[in-house]
């Protein structure tokens, strides 16, 4: 798979990074958990049985229904990936890190767009992913829910009258859905109110997790914020209360964001040049250097301080800067020391420093 | 992000350490971290897990005041995957969706805690039939209804009276 598309390159839909506030919303994600009625969960399987699973919903995949509204899927067995394949995945956002460390036959179904990814045998049967740039979260929940009328036909999910999709986890029965959307809170952390805001947001039932997912820190102000609860509230309701808290966080970062430059302009300015041009000239760099002087960058662009630079660069740079990805790029291990040089060099490049 | 030891897995321990205000990262997969000590000699204690916590909670057998019927109360075990209470109170996991029902009762206190309700109220798949469907749709009704009477706009509450007949004749239909 060496001059492969999906490890080589960066058509991901969410690195087009356009749509309604994409000045500080990177991505909205929704998920839903759906089990197979004919099997036992994924961990209580055979491969043989995994293996069947797979089929049971590639199959379906294959329907002319399926194919006339989301086009072809592309089926891809983990297990036939290298490790740095697998991760490739996880950094492009398409498969959970689960997913990519899991035992057994396991495999995911992607878009053309790579929009949508539906990960087979993680912690369930089927996790229909959609993820798109921007505040796009009833968009890619409306597309997850059509995804899902079409599979029911022929699939007979989990459900019960009383407890809704049933899931291997309890965490995630009732609705199965799990909605998360990814913002950029660079104001709110300068003017320290981040902590402050976002340790509210558990007693309105959401969670607020680093860049990649579950257990991760918080890396260059990225901050994601999804829903913890899925049994009892309809989905309308979760997503509601979610892009309602959303639009207020985001208001509060806009003023956040005016309040420094009105009060700080030129100890702003200061900031994201310094950034801008440790990135322009660094010969070696750290991943989470990097990612959090991007970050300043990004603000920088965002508050038109910088000009003359695409925002869905820095987008991809989140991707292209990742271990596995540059080191497939490379087409051999790196050493950390080695990586931090390619890194530097895929950063010069891109921000397309010509004058040095 | 990839372990910094191996170069293999990914890397699930983050390690940060502050001497003397110098910071340093490492950043190791579990089964390097399980070789890492600290300055006291200690280990990596293993992951903190979520599922495993809540239903951490449920185990009786380390919860309060349960003491006497302890050892009596027979185990249930699930008839169609095998799987007992206490291996889900071990890893937070289920084993099948029959599991639902055999703990049925059991689980209710552990979706309390999580969720703040044991019923589901969202999406019906289209084959668990149209009668569901229109439960739900009487449901919330019903729930409209009450708020209009509170709110003592009772030509409307009329007219949402007359559609909950309407849907309830078609249940029974």
């Amino acid at each position: 798979m060496d001059n492969d598309d999906l490890f080589a390159g960066t058509k991901c839909k969410w690195i087009e990074g356009s749509g309604p506030y994409a000045d500080i919303v990177i991505t909205s994600r929704v998920r839903l958990a759906r089990n197979l009625e004919a099997f036992p969960f994924p961990q209580a399987l055979t491969e043989v049985q995994q293996k069947e699973v797979v089929r049971a919903i590639a199959q379906t995949l294959d329907s002319s229904a399926v194919k006339n509204k989301f086009g072809k899927f592309r089926l891809i067995v983990l297990n036939e990936l290298t490790a740095i394949e697998r991760q490739i995945l996880v950094e492009k956002h398409l498969i959970s890190p689960e997913h990519a460390e899991l035992k057994g036959y396991r495999a995911v179904a992607l878009d053309k767009e790579e929009m949508i990814s539906l990960m087979i045998n993680e912690e369930d049967h089927l996790r229909i992913q959609v993820l798109l740039p921007a505040l796009q979260i009833h968009e890619s929940w409306r597309k997850a829910n059509e995804i899902d009328d079409l599979l029911e036909k022929n699939l007979n999910f989990c459900f019960s009258e009383t407890k809704g999709y049933l899931t291997s986890c309890p965490t995630n029965v009732g609705t199965g859905l799990r909605a998360s959307v990814m913002l950029h809170l660079p104001g709110l952390v300068i003017t320290k109110q981040a902590n402050r805001i976002l340790s509210a947001l558990s007693q309105v039932g959401l969670t607020v997790r680093g860049l990649y997912g579950e257990g991760t820190e918080a890396a260059g102000n990225m901050f994601q914020i999804s829903n913890q609860i899925t049994l009892g509230r309809t989905e309308e309701e979760i997503l509601q209360n979610l892009s309602s808290v959303i639009k207020q966080i985001v208001d509060q970062e806009r003023s956040a964001r005016e309040l420094l430059l009105k009060e700080a302009r030129s100890k702003l300015e200061d900031r994201v040049y310094r950034a801008f041009g440790a990135l322009a000239h660094a010969r070696i760099i750290s991943s989470q250097e990097a990612i959090s002087l991007l970050s300043e960058v990004r603000l920088g662009i965002d508050l038109k301080i910088i000009k003359n630079i695409d925002a869905r660069i820095l987008n991809e740079l989140l991707v292209t800067i990742q271990p596995a990805y540059m080191q497939k790029l490379e087409g051999r291990k790196m050493s950390p020391s080695d990586r931090d040089k390619k890194r530097a060099s895929i950063i010069r490049e891109k921000l397309n420093v010509k004058f040095l | 992000m990839l372990c910094e030891e191996c170069q293999l897995r990914p890397a699930t321990v983050h390690i940060t350490k502050i001497i003397n205000n110098l910071k340093s990262e490492l950043n190791l997969c579990e089964e390097c971290a399980k070789g890492y000590k600290d300055e006291w000699g200690l280990g990596i204690q293993p992951a903190f897990s979520i599922p495993k916590f809540f239903a951490g909670l449920l185990d009786e057998e380390a919860g309060f005041g349960t003491g006497i019927s302890q050892g009596y109360r027979q185990e249930s075990k699930c008839d169609r995957c095998g799987q007992t209470y206490s291996e889900f109170t071990q890893t937070g996991r289920l084993g099948c969706n029959r599991c639902y029902a055999i703990f049925g009762k059991r689980l209710d206190p552990l979706l309390r805690r999580i969720h703040g309700s044991i019923r589901h109220t969202g999406k019906v798949p289209g084959r668990a039939g149209g009668k569901l469907r229109l439960k739900r749709e009487v449901e919330s009704l019903r729930a409209e209804l009450e708020q209009l009477v509170a709110q003592e706009e009772f030509e409307k509450a009329a007219e949402v009276r007359d559609k909950i007949r309407e849907v309830e004749k078609k249940l029974r239909s």
